[in-house]
């Protein structure tokens, strides 16, 4: 690893933004990592938690940012996209959040699980899809991560179990991973995520049971963003501690703004599954800047100094940013290096995400049975009635060169 | 016309794209329609989301124990139906749920059966499956299994419904039938806002549990003069919106403005005279409605927007061949939605537009 002390320390130049946690610091002489301190955590019925104290290296630092940054960019072309009508429906921004997924995944080891609910664009880029692939999909493109059939909510990945769009329907979903994953004795967590709104839904308190009951090693965790769609946290939940609601459950609070509180909790509850103590139920407060979907300005039910009160004291990744430069551990050189490379990969994923075709109208008719007797299919006149030509996206994709 | 493209000529190229491009724009004209005189001779133009509130503020004014709730509905809910009524009538009686539909469904059971008129708001169709056990374990069987001791018939739960433009998997569905297979609650669902207005009073007031399908897509773009005042329309009662001799044409909902609009091109292109019948009420239907005007065309279609099998097209047909069998000159056509999910990018290919409810026009005179 490249010294930091070699490439001499630079402050943040006009850096405002100060971090929410303790941004003190110390460089470690033997490694060049640096030693942070976190914001403690709230525990429910745990004796021991995370540590406060964490330690970042080189390399971890400059990919944190960036993948944050890419979250943040591949949204806001989302964003754009949508107003120019280029997407439809529904979409559902995760900027503001970014810290809480690229923190977890962070502390993934290779056959972890994810399953989320339909704010799932950064978790499907952190799987392993790339932005195009995701753009594509939310503009409906063959280039998609599931060819534009799924659209925004609708994403999947190896060990991704999707987007849901059903609010609450992923919580026992996560508990059956889970299970499949003790059975094959696989030293694995499923993380099961879910909105504030979501923990007020009868189906979490059904999983948090069987997974209780069965010693599950799925890791139950609530985003709380502050708002189901327009109510805030105080208004849906008798008790907003999300961390405490498993009752049995032992849980933890951590602030999901700040990357390496989250990626510390989670390491430890990995740890805690691991030697079959699970499950766990995590809380990451954290907070989202945009409405709740594109059709909601997101400004009826908090106020605008609310909103930018957020983004200039608790930003997931200025806060990070200030962190990582002010302590030496790499210069804001190398992080506009990132930003301006971000901002092409990006553009360059729109491009394709608006020019890309759309999968031929037979992909209707694909992948709703495993093995049924093909259909009918009625053209535009009854002489044009034709048999289903293609069973399977697959084979569309196929028909039409893409695959 | 690019929609008139046999299925297997429109592979990728332009012209899915062109009609995919158009897909922002709706797939028929609303036609309003001119509320018999009886409903009050003072109108006002309101689209269907207000002459959806509009029915709630005359239901919370008669009915002091009425109480209106569901997720975000103190604010006037997503779709701004509510919006006022909190200021009015008070956040005891209009107010926000947690997000949790088997417990607003439940709830509502509680409040109704304990002597309130509970109206309940589920903000889309497609998020009523998890009320579902409790519709139709609970709501629908409260009366029967008690031997008429308890009832919950002051339960109205509103849910938006049907394709929007957009909506994909789980913004659009219709899933009226799931409920008509449920003795013990009614469904009802309006085409207009004057239809919105009256039959959603009729099914607060009604003795049963009801669910009222708003087609959300008619919130905005369907506007007409309404009767100001307080009307109900009758449940059960099917009306005829175009009258004809050759086929009988049943739908409800949005598709009824796609089946007047696919007459009248029957008219023009084929001088085929299709009389077009809005059942409004789903179950129980009216069914000597549907059986009278069969007998003179001698020919049926029912058109709805859910999928084909199992939909309440099924039951119609299956009613018609019944009681009218001898009268037939053609099968029982259904023009329907496609037995595939509601797909996301292919709403123009699953919907069943003019043209195809034309071509089931064709077809069944052609027979
Ligand atoms: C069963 C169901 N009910 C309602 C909705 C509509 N809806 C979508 S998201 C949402 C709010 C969820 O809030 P939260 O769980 O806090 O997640 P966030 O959007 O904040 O990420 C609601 C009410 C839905 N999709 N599914
Ligand atoms: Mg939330």
């Amino acid at each position: 690893m490249l010294s930091v002390l070699s490439k001499g320390f630079k402050p943040a130049a006009n850096s405002t933004v100060a971090a929410a946690t303790t941004v003190t610091s110390t460089r470690l002489a033997s490694t060049n990592d640096v030693n942070f301190t976190v914001q403690s955590y709230k525990l429910h019925k745990l004796d021991n938690g995370p540590k406060t104290s964490v330690t970042l290296n080189r390399t971890d630092a400059l990919d944190f940012y960036r993948k944050m940054q890419v979250i943040r960019r591949m949204e806001s072309a989302a964003g754009n996209l949508y107003k120019e009508k280029k997407i439809r429906g529904f979409c559902h921004l995760y900027s503001g959040q970014e810290a809480c997924a690229v923190g977890m995944k962070a502390a993934m080891t290779e056959g972890d699980a994810v399953i989320t609910a339909y704010r799932c664009h950064g978790w499907t880029y952190l799987l392993g899809s790339t932005t195009t692939q995701i753009l594509a999909e939310l503009t409906g493109r063959i280039a998609g991560n599931v060819y534009g059939k799924g659209g925004s909510m609708h994403m999947y990945e190896k060990n991704f179990y999707g987007g849901n769009g059903i609010v609450g329907a992923q919580q026992p979903l996560g508990a059956g991973v889970a299970f499949a994953m003790k059975y094959r004795n696989q030293k694995n967590v499923c993380l099961t995520l879910y909105g504030d709104g979501a923990a007020n839904q009868g189906q979490l308190f059904e999983a948090t049971n069987m997974a209780k009951l069965w010693g599950l090693p799925v890791i139950f965790i609530c985003e709380n963003n502050g708002f189901g769609m327009g109510t805030p946290i105080e208004r849906a939940s008798a008790s907003t501690d999300y961390y405490t609601r498993g009752d049995y459950v032992p849980g933890i609070w951590v602030d999901g703004m700040d990357i390496l509180a989250v990626r510390e909790a989670l390491r430890w509850s990995k740890e805690y599954c691991d030697a079959g103590k699970g499950p766990l139920m995590l809380e990451m407060a954290t907070y989202r800047y945009h409405g709740h979907s594109m059709s909601d300005p997101g400004t009826s039910y908090r106020t605008r100094d609310e909103i930018q009160n957020v983004r200039k004291t608790r930003d997931p990744i200025t806060g990070f940013k200030d962190r990582v430069v002010t302590s030496g551990l790499v210069t804001e050189d190398e992080l506009k290096e990132i930003d301006k490379d971000v901002r092409k990969e990006v553009e360059e994923a729109v491009k394709i995400a608006t020019t890309d075709g759309v999968l031929p109208p037979e992909a209707l008719y694909a992948d709703i049975y495993a093995n049924t007797a093909t259909q009918e299919i009625r053209g535009a006149t009854i002489d044009e009635t034709v048999k289903q030509p293609f069973k399977t996206t697959t084979e569309v994709l196929k028909s039409i060169g893409r695959l | 016309m690019a929609a008139f493209r046999p299925f297997s000529s429109l592979l990728v190229g332009g012209n899915t794209r062109q009609l995919l491009a158009k897909r922002g724009a709706a797939h028929f004209n609303f036609q309003p329609s001119d509320a018999p005189k009886e409903y009050g001779d003072v109108r006002q133009k309101m689209n269907l989301c207000q002459a959806v509130n509009n029915a709630m503020d005359i239901a919370m004014d008669t009915d002091p124990s009425a109480v209106l709730f569901g997720e975000d509905v103190a604010f006037g809910g997503v779709f701004r139906c509510s919006i006022g009524l909190k200021d009015k009538y008070g956040a005891d009686r209009v107010f926000n749920t947690p997000l949790c539909e088997q417990g607003i469904a439940g709830f509502g059971i509680g409040l109704a059966v304990a002597g309130s008129t509970a109206i309940a708001e589920i903000q889309f169709g497609d998020y009523i499956f998890p009320a579902y056990d409790q519709l139709v374990n609970e709501a629908a069987k409260y009366r029967y299994r008690s031997g008429g001791l308890f009832e919950c018939g002051k339960l109205t739960v509103r849910a938006t419904w049907g394709a929007v433009g957009h909506g994909a998997l789980y913004h659009s569905q219709c899933p009226e039938a799931n409920f008509t297979h449920t003795p013990g609650v009614k469904v009802v669902i309006p085409r207009g806002p004057t239809q919105a207005k009256g039959l959603l009073l009729s099914c607060i007031r009604d003795d049963n549990p009801t669910i009222f399908f708003e087609p959300k897509i008619l919130y905005r773009l369907a506007a007409e003069e309404v009767p100001v005042g307080d009307f109900m329309i009758p449940l059960s009662k099917a009306e005829t919106v175009r009258k004809g001799k050759d086929v009988t044409i049943v739908s409800w909902g949005t598709q009824v403005h796609v089946c007047l609009e696919a007459a009248q091109l029957a008219q023009e292109k084929l001088g085929v005279s299709a009389e077009v019948i809005d059942l409004q009420t789903i179950q129980p239907w009216d069914e000597d409605h549907v059986v009278e005007s069969v007998k003179r065309t001698g020919r049926l279609i029912v058109s709805h927007e859910a999928p084909k099998t199992s939909g309440f097209g099924a039951e119609i047909a299956a009613t018609i061949q019944d009681r009218c069998f001898l009268h037939l000159e053609s099968p029982v056509n259904r023009s329907c939605g496609w037995d595939t999910p509601f797909p996301h990018v292919y709403e123009p290919f699953y919907l069943p537009t003019v043209w195809r409810v034309f071509d089931s026009i064709k077809k069944t005179v052609k027979y």
